[in-house]
């Protein structure tokens, strides 16, 4: 199969919290319609590589490009209006507005995006907890929030970090139903995860994260081969 | 005649009164503060002080151009909101993410150099603005006479209160805002132009505080000390309601205005403490203010 050309494209990438230097050059690459997964134990910077993206950590070096256009220069709200939709780990739910406020907060950056009753279709709980502060909703719902929110606004790249963390199987699986549901809408996917065994179920690729740079990068069909490495890498 | 608690019922009424128009302008300024606190985090000392500037600016239009009361109302808060927006971009802008103690510095720095200059230009002791002819007069109720000027005060001040509470729970602007309150990184990396929204929030408080100023020309002097008089009783009125709080600072606003006149009927030596009494209660109790969210 002739490969997509890539849509993000990040090389060298090094960041900053303060003066601690966390990423070392990171590289890679995300094709449209591709589900890509950054493994990696706790502390290897996956979380700081998606919010270096994103514009979150202001202090970075190096190349991150979407559609060829470099990112690094922009102030941190155009980098939504490119086409990048942010899940932080935290979920961010703001407390002081309603579901319904809180899905319809971010702005439409292109066209092209969920409408609000295709959102409610995929998730009926929110729809039926719209009125409910924020914050009442349970963990797995707000991660359904977190990730409704960005479907709206039109983004083409989805860059989630941790949607699984603290919950339930059953939830997992649904979240894994959605992610499906996305990718077969053509979406593109960048997911930070801990859980490789979720992750095989939704991704076409992985990276490897260690210290603040890529080890290891390699294909879906390819995992089985690699379990012992991955055991090893992630500690698990 | 009819006597509350041994004191006469006009008496009464008329302090009463008296501490509902302090509670308007406590409501108006304390809203500002709260909005600019909310979203900026920067205690704005300044507040005072564009008070003032919207009195001076409501009598220097008249002294100079003829333009009257009305256009004031408008015009002067434009004014200052165009100052404040200023201000914003060249100086405050550069002590977001530092220390609030800074902001605080500089603002409180800003609202010296302010009342120095119109101490210096215009001397301390007030000038006189009239109220327009509309306003003058009073109407008798018949259980009190009411100065038709504070009444309308009064109404002026609620419903600028319920207009900025509507613009900033049922309007877009106000859902951006309250986000960018919680967590303004993550509302700008949604897409949302967060700089221009603390540019706008700093305008629109400062342009609050001199639409009171404009209200307050008549009543009191216009004087370059008439925002440091009345600041410290409306920091007082903020940390009650909460900082932060919009609808915290308008019911306190009000409700400590209507205790102050209270006071002076009943207990009149305890009247210029009694907000401050009572600050000092409510941190004791519950430090993040009566509507506040805690820290």
């Amino acid at each position: 199969m002739p490969e997509a050309p890539a849509l993000l494209t990040v090389r060298g990438l090094h960041g900053w919290y303060g003066e601690s230097h966390v990423l070392h050059g990171v590289d890679l690459d995300v094709r449209e319609g591709e589900t890509v997964t950054l493994l990696g134990r706790n502390g290897a910077g996956k979380t700081s590589t998606l919010r270096a993206i994103m514009g979150l950590m202001r202090r970075r070096q190096g190349e991150i490009r979407l559609r060829g256009e470099d990112l690094t220069a922009m102030p941190l709200y155009k980098t939504a209006r490119a086409g990048l939709g942010y899940v932080p780990e935290e979920r961010g739910i703001f407390a002081s507005l309603t579901v319904a406020e809180n899905l319809t907060l971010p702005p439409k950056v292109a066209e092209g995006g969920m409408s609000l009753d295709e959102i409610y279709a995929l998730f009926p709980n929110i729809y039926e907890r719209r009125t409910s502060q924020g914050t009442k909703l349970s963990g797995g719902e707000q991660q359904m929030l977190a990730i409704a929110r960005v479907l709206r606004t039109g983004a083409r790249i989805l860059l989630l970090d941790e949607p699984t963390e603290g919950l339930a199987p059953v939830i997992v699986q649904r979240i894994g139903e959605v992610l499906r549901t996305l990718k077969a809408r053509g979406l593109t996917i960048l997911l930070v995860e801990q859980n490789f065994r979720f992750a095989r179920t939704v991704a076409d690729r992985f990276y490897v994260m260690e210290h603040g740079r890529m080890i290891d990068g390699f294909g879906v069909a390819e995992l089985d081969g690699r379990m012992a490495m991955l055991h090893e890498a992630l500690g698990v | 005649m009819t006597m509350i608690f041994g004191v006469a019922l006009p008496a009464l009424l008329g302090q009463l009164l008296l501490g509902l128009i302090n509670g308007s302008f406590y409501a108006m300024l304390s809203l500002g503060l709260a909005v600019i606190f909310g979203l900026l985090r920067v205690i704005n000392f300044a507040h005072g002080a564009q008070y003032m500037l919207g009195a001076f600016a409501a009598f220097l239009l008249l002294e100079r151009t003829g333009i009257g009361y009305w256009a004031a109302l408008l015009v002067a808060p434009l004014i200052v909101g165009v100052v404040a927006v200023v201000i914003e971009r060249t100086m405050l802008r550069r002590l977001y993410g530092l220390d609030p103690l800074y902001g605080l510095l500089l603002t409180f720095g800003i609202a010296l150099v302010l009342e120095g200059l119109f101490r210096e230009w215009y001397g301390t002791s007030g000038k006189p603005y009239a109220a327009p002819p509309e306003l003058v007069g009073a109407t008798n109720l018949g259980f009190m006479v009411l100065p038709i000027y504070r009444g309308w005060v009064v109404a002026a001040s609620l419903v600028v209160c319920i207009a900025t509470w509507l613009l900033i729970e049922k309007t877009r602007l106000g859902t951006y805002l309250r986000a960018a309150t919680e967590n303004a990184a993550l509302v700008e990396s949604f897409g949302v132009n967060v700089p221009m929204l603390l540019t706008l929030t700093y305008g629109l408080g400062a342009a609050l505080a001199a639409l009171a100023g404009v209200l307050a020309a008549p009543i009191q002097q216009v004087s370059p000390l008439m925002g440091s008089n009345l600041i410290i009783v409306v920091f007082a009125v903020v940390v009650v309601g909460g900082m932060g709080s919009i609808m915290g600072a308008i019911v306190t606003g009000y409700t400590l205005g209507i205790f102050e006149g209270l006071t002076k009927v009943f207990y009149p030596e305890a009247s210029n403490i009694v907000i401050f009494v009572i600050m000092a209660l409510v941190l004791l109790v519950r430090p993040a203010g009566l509507f506040g969210r805690g820290a």
